[in-house]
């Protein structure tokens, strides 16, 4: 069995429509990024400094949220989070509420091998960033026009939409207008997962959470079971809308069928995303110990990308139209 | 229609030497909190406004580590926790790094039923508390001479170990560290996790859980352990509803509450089976306990290590407080 990786730029009500000159710096984004995780492995890095690398690399890229192009809370900042785990010795690492450091999933890392502790957050994490001395800018650094201009649309919206949680959608007034203009999913996430050919596992997610976000939200990605999770049986990482996979535990739960129904990765995976969440919620990627990957989500798209040591790889971002 | 049951702990992990005295203070306060909680199921209260009435009485009383009697930051600050979870939709509240709030477990029900969100922190959770009005107080409110003297002796302890992973002779010397046995890396007669929760099933079958703490002693300021974590410290769903306690790091690892369920859910176990299954297996060499209940009004209990402060009900009149084993 050789090894795999999977990663996700999000999942969420990705239009068809998405004219191309969104569509091509992503899709591009998700090659260049498989493209640097495929290198590692065959390098033999480990499949924790893989998952971590790649989402470093995912979240420099602004076209993403998470790091640099992370969305905005309602006070205009970023707050990023992210979490890490390793399959092998089930040692993990997140972090919340950062607002100056480049790269929350090394952050996340250090957390994991460098205190006593799994999950820092806010000023304690920027604090404990800073003696660590990892790469940190002002926060202005990470805020993206895309994203001041997501963040306007949701606030209009807002006035018009009581209930915050009902999709923007419902707004029968904006029929035939799509919800943000520039045609992108307002939710979103990175994540990567990676198999070694031994088997060894592990898992990264890292975000900026959800547009216009009471300061001070946590979502699923630095809980360890929900957006994250590695044990002996697979590596998950999630994406969606933070809360529905608070509740329904997603990561853990994959890993759980597998173990306690004995069901294949792919049946596991497509349970808890088509009958476990609400539609148009969840996505996520996942690979087992034996070399498997999937990719389900039960949203309109999943920006996302795998390969396989033997040669297959994959770009997609909709259910029919693979690129490659 | 199902018999109601329910429980309540103190903490897992409780030092040996703990003097009788303490011992008889911490059994009549759970005793007063499940007698608090049995009255209001008498009344047909649900299950989630059970757990936040019984939390939010442990978390009055500074005998527990949690809201008044937090354990204490590195920097001698109190950031308290908490999280509610109600079975019947599985809809979570949580809440982490408050500092003035004085019912932690109600603002994290607020955050479950007033906002948009699952779960705040820090500023942005005091700032919510305030736009909702809740009660606070003053950090030192929360704060207990006793605390402050464990802070100091942790200081101590931890200055001597260099990695609190690997064991060290030497800090046997340190006054006041008689006891041998640790937790979290510090001997248990400084600091014994405490964190509080209630589980509860009520007559209509509904199942809820909530679990607070004031974390970690001598913890690193913006250290988020297991009780505010869905799945970990906290977990409800139809069949049952579990609340952690122990050493964070191991539950968070374990998702420990969640596995309950988990396989109660995929593997068809019982409720005390399913308890049994997740202390023994999900815990490699950490120290943790938890208390839960099932949607068949069924209650159970389980730890790994030495004591845990526990009491449970259920509405056939069975009833009991205990420290060990």
């Amino acid at each position: 069995m050789g090894w795999a990786i999977a990663l996700h730029g999000g999942a969420g009500d990705i239009p068809y429509s998405l004219p191309p000159e969104r569509r091509q710096p992503r899709e591009e984004a998700l090659r260049h990024c498989l493209q640097i995780g495929i290198k590692a492995l065959n390098s033999k890095f480990t499949p924790l400094d893989v998952v971590e690398l790649v989402v470093r690399e995912l979240e420099n890229i602004p076209h993403f949220n998470a790091g640099r192009g992370s969305v905005l809370t309602n006070k205009g900042t970023v707050e990023m989070e992210a979490s890490i785990m390793d399959g092998k010795t089930m040692k993990c690492g997140a972090v919340s509420g950062l607002t100056t450091v480049v790269n929350a999933v090394s952050l996340a890392r250090l957390v994991m091998e460098n205190t006593p502790h799994i999950y820092l957050a806010f000023d304690g994490a920027e604090d404990f960033a800073r003696q660590q001395g990892v790469e940190t800018v002002d926060s202005s650094h990470f805020i993206t026009p895309e994203n001041i201009e997501r963040l306007n649309q949701a606030k209009d919206a807002n006035r018009v939409q009581i209930d915050y949680t009902q999709p923007i959608q419902n707004d029968t007034k904006n029929e035939t207008e799509p919800p943000f203009a520039n045609g992108d999913s307002q939710i979103g996430t990175v994540g990567c997962v990676a198999v070694d050919s031994n088997g060894n596992l592990a898992s990264a997610t890292s975000t900026g959470g959800l547009v216009n976000k009471m300061v001070g939200r946590i979502g699923d990605t630095p809980v360890i079971g929900a957006g994250t999770y590695a044990n002996e049986f697979c590596a998950v990482s999630a994406t969606g809308k933070g809360e529905a996979i608070i509740r329904g535990t997603v990561a853990r739960d994959v890993a759980a069928l597998m173990e306690f129904k004995g069901l294949s990765l792919k049946e596991a995976a497509n349970i808890v995303v088509q009958e476990r969440t609400p539609k148009g919620t969840v996505g996520l990627v996942a690979v087992s110990a034996a070399g498997e990957i999937a990719m389900p989500y039960n949203t309109t798209g999943m920006f996302r990308a795998c390969a396989t040591e033997d040669g297959y790889s994959e770009v997609a971002i909709w259910p029919d139209t693979k690129i490659e | 229609m199902v018999g109601w049951a329910i429980a309540v702990h103190g903490g897992a992990g409780v030092d040996p030497n703990l003097p009788p005295r303490r011992q008889e203070e911490a059994k009549q306060l759970l005793t007063h909190c499940l007698n608090l909680g049995i009255s209001a199921l008498r009344s047909n209260a649900s299950a989630v406004d059970v757990v936040e009435l019984v939390v939010r009485q442990l978390e009055s009383n500074p005998l527990f580590n949690s809201g008044r009697g937090s354990a204490l930051t590195a920097k001698g600050t109190v950031e308290m926790e908490a999280s509610i979870m109600d079975g019947a939709k599985r809809r979570c509240g949580a809440v982490s790094g408050l500092s003035t709030v004085k019912n932690p477990v109600s603002l994290a029900r607020l955050v479950m039923e007033k906002s948009p969100h699952s779960y705040l922190a820090f500023s942005g959770a005091e700032e919510f508390a305030r736009q909702q009005g809740v009660e606070v107080e003053n950090n030192e409110y929360f704060i207990t001479p006793d605390n402050v003297g464990m802070l100091k002796l942790a200081k101590e302890a931890n200055t001597i170990m260099f990695d609190y992973r690997i064991p060290i002779a030497g800090y046997e010397k340190c006054a006041g560290l008689e006891s041998s046995v640790k937790m979290n890396g510090l001997p248990i007669s400084i600091y014994a996790p405490e964190t509080v929760g209630c589980v509860v099933v009520d007559s209509e079958g509904r199942c809820a859980a909530a679990t607070s703490t004031g974390g970690l002693m001598n913890k690193m300021s913006g250290r988020i352990g297991d009780s505010p974590l869905i799945g970990a410290g906290t977990y409800a769903c139809e069949v049952c509803g579990v609340s952690c306690t122990g050493e964070g790091e191991a539950i968070i690892r374990g998702t420990l509450a969640r596995e309950v369920a988990a396989v109660m859910e995929y593997k068809g176990l019982r409720l005390q089976e399913a308890v049994d299954f997740v202390i023994k297996h999900r815990l490699d060499e950490g120290f943790a306990g938890l208390i839960a209940v099932s949607n068949k009004g069924e209650v159970a209990y389980g730890f790994n290590c030495n004591g845990m402060f526990r009491g449970c009900a259920t509405e056939d009149g069975f009833m009991e407080v205990e420290i060990w084993e």
